[in-house]
């Protein structure tokens, strides 16, 4: 059986943005790419959803008390 | 109802969950639109009352909400956390090894969380339990050095062996492989010659056979089985992720540890975050503190903030800090200085504490932002 580390309950949804969707979000956080959180190319879950370097994942939490919120990160 | 509500509030902006909490409230009470209309209207003065003002030092306030319930820690205690008879650090002493991103934890824990078809059989989940327990040599047989001819004797247990569900064939193929010597069977007995007579090899060979694991996770040296709901629950003294979620029967999807690297290292950083921001509230908690989420995330999200988990001080956040000032305003004053004066470093004067140590300004709430008087140039009137 093949594991899939993003089922673990710890792990909230990765996604990575296209080039059109990560231009929107940066204008419309008005912050360049290296004001973003940063998430390591070798991290397992980059790893797991393909993102590369430069790449800005978006990351979907699922917090019980506050609820859904989107944050991204920046692979470096 | 509910549906009306949640349209009503669509174009307001509350998160999620408090839309939730406010629908609930107007079910509850079976208001009509009305009524709803202006109960969120209200919700909403309320709301952006509360919000974070842009300037507030966010970071300050965390700091004195999780220091001050801080200080009403105890300070050493251990405690048996639920559990039966396993020993977690919890109080201060846990919350600084969070904090401080320890590598190795001083009580390390699994939470294992069983596969359906296992969970609900207590023989399956002790044969689990039974597979991930470091079983040493000396747990199934009995050892003994022989000084006149040279040689160990391994006296294995039935009884012992079949708990374990070990047979000898595999006992003696596991001495053979991780001592690579020869092991002879007589009448029951496993007999290790050691060739060169040598009184120190003897006990070397001795001493590697009794450190000797037979079976099970090396790192596990305890399971527990608890029944929680309607499923049995394993919990273990020691941890070792990597291994565990790959073995057959557990639910790796809700298998834990306390053990906040490890996560890092197996699950990436927002899962480290997630840690962090658990164990953190969790033992908070235990101690009858209340702290808000909110700032323990921000904590969280500082030390995860450039891809890898940073502790918060010295070897982490405080010492990475640009401004020498404010690095030697932390700790080891004299060091950081020195350091710097050797480099030939600069110090721009950006951040708040070094501006606080030259006695200028600093840039948070109203110095944060510049004002700018309009002037009346109306002529008479």
């Amino acid at each position: 059986m093949k594991i899939k580390l993003q089922d673990h309950i710890l792990v909230p949804k990765h996604e990575v943005l296209s080039e059109e969707e990560a231009k929107e979000l940066l204008e419309a956080l008005g912050v360049s790419r290296e004001d973003l959180p940063k998430i390591k190319a070798d991290d397992p879950i980059a790893k797991e959803i393909g993102a590369k370097k430069g790449d800005i994942v978006r990351i979907i939490r699922d917090d019980e008390f506050t609820g859904k919120n989107v944050a991204y990160r920046l692979v470096v | 109802m509910r549906e009306k509500y949640m349209e009503i509030m669509h174009d307001y902006p509350f998160p999620e969950y408090l839309k939730k909490s406010i629908a609930d409230e107007l079910e509850r009470i079976q208001a009509d639109e009305e009524t709803a209309r202006k109960v969120i209207e209200r919700c909403h003065e309320a709301y952006l009352r509360n919000l974070v003002e842009p300037g507030e030092a966010a970071g300050i306030v965390a700091a004195q909400s999780i220091g001050e319930p801080g200080t009403q820690m105890t300070m050493r205690t251990f405690h048996y956390a639920g559990v039966a008879e396993i020993n977690v650090t919890l109080g201060l002493p846990r919350l600084i090894e969070i904090l401080d991103v320890r590598k190795n934890p001083s009580t390390p824990m699994m939470t294992i969380k069983l596969l359906p078809e296992y969970a609900k059989d207590r023989e399956k989940a002790r044969e689990i339990a039974n597979r991930l327990e470091a079983t040493y040599i000396t747990d199934i047989a009995e050892i003994v050095t022989d000084l006149r001819y040279m040689r160990v004797i391994v006296r294995p247990d039935e009884k012992a062996l079949e708990r374990k569900s070990l047979d000898r064939e595999k006992l003696k193929k596991k001495i053979e492989k991780s001592l690579k010597i020869e092991v002879e069977e007589q009448n029951g007995e496993f007999v290790i010659q050691i060739e060169e007579p040598s009184y120190k090899k003897l006990m070397d060979t001795f001493d590697r056979l009794r450190r000797l694991v037979v079976s099970g996770i090396k790192e596990i040296r305890r399971v527990i089985i608890r029944r929680e709901g309607d499923e049995y629950v394993l919990y273990t003294e020691g941890s070792n992720f990597k291994r565990v979620m790959k073995e057959k029967g557990v639910d790796f999807t809700r298998t834990v540890t306390n053990n906040i690297y490890e996560i890092y290292e197996v699950l990436g950083i927002e899962a480290a975050r997630n840690a962090v921001i658990n164990e953190a509230i969790s033992t908070l908690e235990e101690q009858g503190l209340e702290v808000d989420r909110r700032h323990i995330m921000l904590v969280a999200d500082v030390m995860t903030a450039d891809g890898e988990l940073k502790q918060i001080g010295r070897h982490g956040i405080a010492g990475e800090k640009q401004s020498i000032l404010a690095r030697a305003a932390f700790e080891m004053t004299v060091n950081n200085l020195l350091d710097a004066a050797v480099k030939g470093e600069f110090d721009r004067l950006n951040g708040i504490t070094e501006n606080i140590i030259v006695g200028q300004p600093i840039k948070l709430g109203t110095g944060d932002v510049e004002l700018r008087v309009k002037l009346f140039t109306g002529g008479d009137k």
